[in-house]
């Protein structure tokens, strides 16, 4: 009797969130399984797995899987070394720090489209850009950033846009750390350097995996960058699996094969969790 | 002779002066304890010598060296502090070997040290535990043994025992002294806890607001006071103090009533002149209950009684209480009328400077 009133007072919900899953789950499963082409409406025939063979057989395909992973893993790197080492060096108190931890997490609060304009056309752009004016001062030809390093380009902004997040997480966990360790470990002869090796590190171990794990959600998805500064190009250089679904359905106007690329992506994020879950999870035991 | 040497030591924070001028001379292989209220320095005081708070003034010397400005890393001190402070990523052997493998030992020296440090601490089961899956007591061992490993000149500990309960505390105390006798290294003990300071010391050292009040063997601090703060510190229950009145000078004698009675003080016990206003100080167990004809009268308000003995607490004439140690299986009861004899060999006089101006008689 008590099970079933809470199971009915549960229901709602639960079938509220089921629905919401469900639902768009099931219709891009649906689509992908049909013809499906803005430009010729009313041939919605079923096809079998046709649209997962076109979108496999992409000549963007295999780019766009490596340009996923290699974005993922690039601005994962950058982001946990240096917001580790950044975090630590701002965990002592100095003259300013308040000013310089708001500055270190500011770009968070700019939305990804800002973010990749403000590089694309204040910091990478070949003619008026800053990098541009430091080569010619020096007196070396500019780079066209967005052209000869497509994808270096995006992991550039895309790494500025979320070392704050891991900045805040790893300096909201140094604060944590028990100032009377760090003290018997300089007692016990430690150096800065040992004191950050052996005990701060370990410390981090946990805000790691969690910045990792968060990270790679939204890494996986990253478009706006692309979008506003690469296109994807030149050719499939920059393109990720978001940019290609979107490529898919809205400039080839194929909405099967988008569906059967946005279950791909699923798939995708499940193994690539499933193996970064083993290998930082480990740290979550601790 | 002298091991560690403290001149004129001064600590400041922004607005508040923590230590003010400290002297003090340590032997080797001595037992000293700090002990004092909370906020009166002591523990910055051993922070300064470990190094790890710097001193505004004043130098701080080790074996004949100056370390006043060494790194705490390089003053060859080891410290145990109330946190325990382990190491949480590192098991226990890790923990005992940590210092040992930064100062590139060799493994094999390595190994045999931490072996016998953990044989002598009971420590050879939890070897590969972490800190978290040990018990309070086992941590404390294992911090003492973090520092008795390194064999330093000099151990600190920063109130080790007080996140112990009762009976561990007893324990570890034993222990501590044992381990001192073992071992005969130098230790500085901080410590709140007054029985801690008696039991453990060689010599006791009592702070206030940031100045040494006196130093001197527990039984020294007890029956000599210096001033009304160490006679009041030390103890438990508390020194009574009554303020006399009537007082005449004599020649031979000083001469005051406690409530009515009359004492009279030999002269030769009064240091300097003879004061014109005194408090008397008698601790609970120089007084005594007796039937009649005492030379004070009170009424009891509570008995304590703790077994072996009890502690009247008398309200006196003039709504002063005053603590008489009784036998443990006096009869006392609440509102009963009794009378009380003052050991008069045993009363410490101050001033109204705090001071005392009293001296115990030399036991013949």
């Amino acid at each position: 009797m008590k099970r079933s009133i809470t199971r009915l007072l549960m229901a709602p919900s639960v079938i509220l969130l089921l629905v919401w899953m469900i639902i768009p789950l099931s219709m891009t499963i649906y689509f992908s399984t049909i013809r499906y082409n803005l430009l010729y409406p009313g041939q919605n025939n079923f096809v079998g797995l046709m649209n997962f063979e076109f979108f496999i057989t992409d000549p963007g395909f295999i780019p766009a899987v490596a340009n996923t992973l290699i974005l993922l893993l690039s601005v994962l790197i950058i982001t946990v070394v240096l917001g580790v080492i950044l975090s630590a060096l701002i965990d002592k108190p100095f003259f300013g720090q308040g000013i310089v931890r708001v500055l270190l997490i500011s770009p968070f609060f700019i939305m990804p489209t800002v973010n990749a304009l403000i590089w694309k056309n204040m910091m990478m752009n070949p003619v008026y850009g800053i990098f541009a004016w430091i080569s010619n001062s020096l007196g070396f030809e500019p780079i066209d950033w967005l052209s000869s390093y497509p994808l270096m380009s995006v992991i550039i902004m895309v790494s500025w846009q979320w070392l704050p997040f891991a900045i805040l997480v790893f300096v909201t966990a140094l604060q944590s750390q028990d100032t009377e360790q760090k003290e018997a470990a300089q007692m016990d002869g430690a150096t800065g350097f040992h004191i950050f090796r052996y005990l701060t590190i370990p410390h981090l171990a946990r805000p790691i995996a969690v910045v990792v794990m968060i990270e790679t959600i939204f890494l996986l998805a990253v478009f706006a960058e692309i979008f506003v500064s690469t296109g994807g190009g030149p050719g499939y250089d920059s393109t990720n699996l978001a940019y290609l679904i979107y490529n898919q359905a809205l400039l080839q106007y194929d909405v099967g094969v988008a569906s059967a690329g946005g279950l791909f992506a699923v798939l995708l994020a499940n193994i690539v969790a499933f193996f970064l879950i083993r290998a930082v999870g480990k740290n979550l035991t601790v | 002779m002298t091991y560690l040497k403290i001149t004129d030591l001064q600590k400041h924070y922004d607005s508040y002066h923590a230590l003010r001028g400290i002297n003090l001379s340590i032997t080797e292989g001595e037992f000293v304890v700090f002990v004092g209220p909370s906020g009166c320095g002591k523990s910055t005081l051993l922070r300064t010598i470990a190094g790890l708070e710097s001193s505004n003034g004043g130098t701080i010397e080790l074996d004949g060296r100056d370390i006043t400005e060494l790194a705490s890393s390089k003053r060859d001190l080891a410290m145990v502090f109330q946190s325990y402070a382990l190491y949480p990523h590192m098991t226990v052997a890790d923990n005992l070997s940590f210092a040992l493998r930064l100062a590139k030992i060799p493994d094999a020296e390595i190994q045999e040290k931490v072996r016998s440090v953990s044989a002598s601490l009971q420590l050879d089961p939890l070897l590969e535990r972490k800190p978290k899956e040990l018990s309070g007591g086992q941590r404390q061992r294992v911090a003492i043994g973090r520092a008795i490993v390194r064999q330093p000149k000099v151990f600190l500990f920063d109130e080790p025992l007080s996140n112990l309960d009762a009976a561990l505390r007893v324990q570890m105390r034993l222990e501590l002294a044992r381990l001192h006798k073992k071992l005969g290294t130098t230790m500085v003990y901080v410590t709140h806890d007054q029985v801690e300071a008696m039991t453990l010391a060689d010599r006791v050292v009592i702070l206030n607001a940031g100045q040494i009040e006196q130093v001197g063997t527990p039984l020294e601090l007890y029956r000599k006071p210096n001033s009304r703060f160490v006679a009041e510190f030390i103890g438990t229950p508390k020194m009574n103090l009554i303020p006399a009145d009537k007082i005449t000078h004599k020649e031979d004698e000083f001469i005051f009533d406690l409530f009515g009675h009359t004492i009279h003080f030999p002269a030769n016990r009064i240091k300097g002149e003879q004061p014109d206003s005194v408090i008397v100080g008698i601790r609970p167990e120089h007084l005594s209950l007796v039937a009649e004809n005492g030379d004070l009268t009170g009424r009891i308000e509570l008995v304590e009684h703790l077994g072996s003995e009890a502690y009247a607490h008398i309200q006196l004439q003039n709504d002063q209480t005053i603590i008489v140690k009784a036998g443990a299986r006096t009869e006392l009861k609440d509102g009963q009328e009794v009378h009380i004899n003052v050991d008069v060999q045993e009363i410490i006089l101050f001033n109204n400077k705090d001071q005392v101006i009293s001296v115990i008689p030399e036991e013949a």
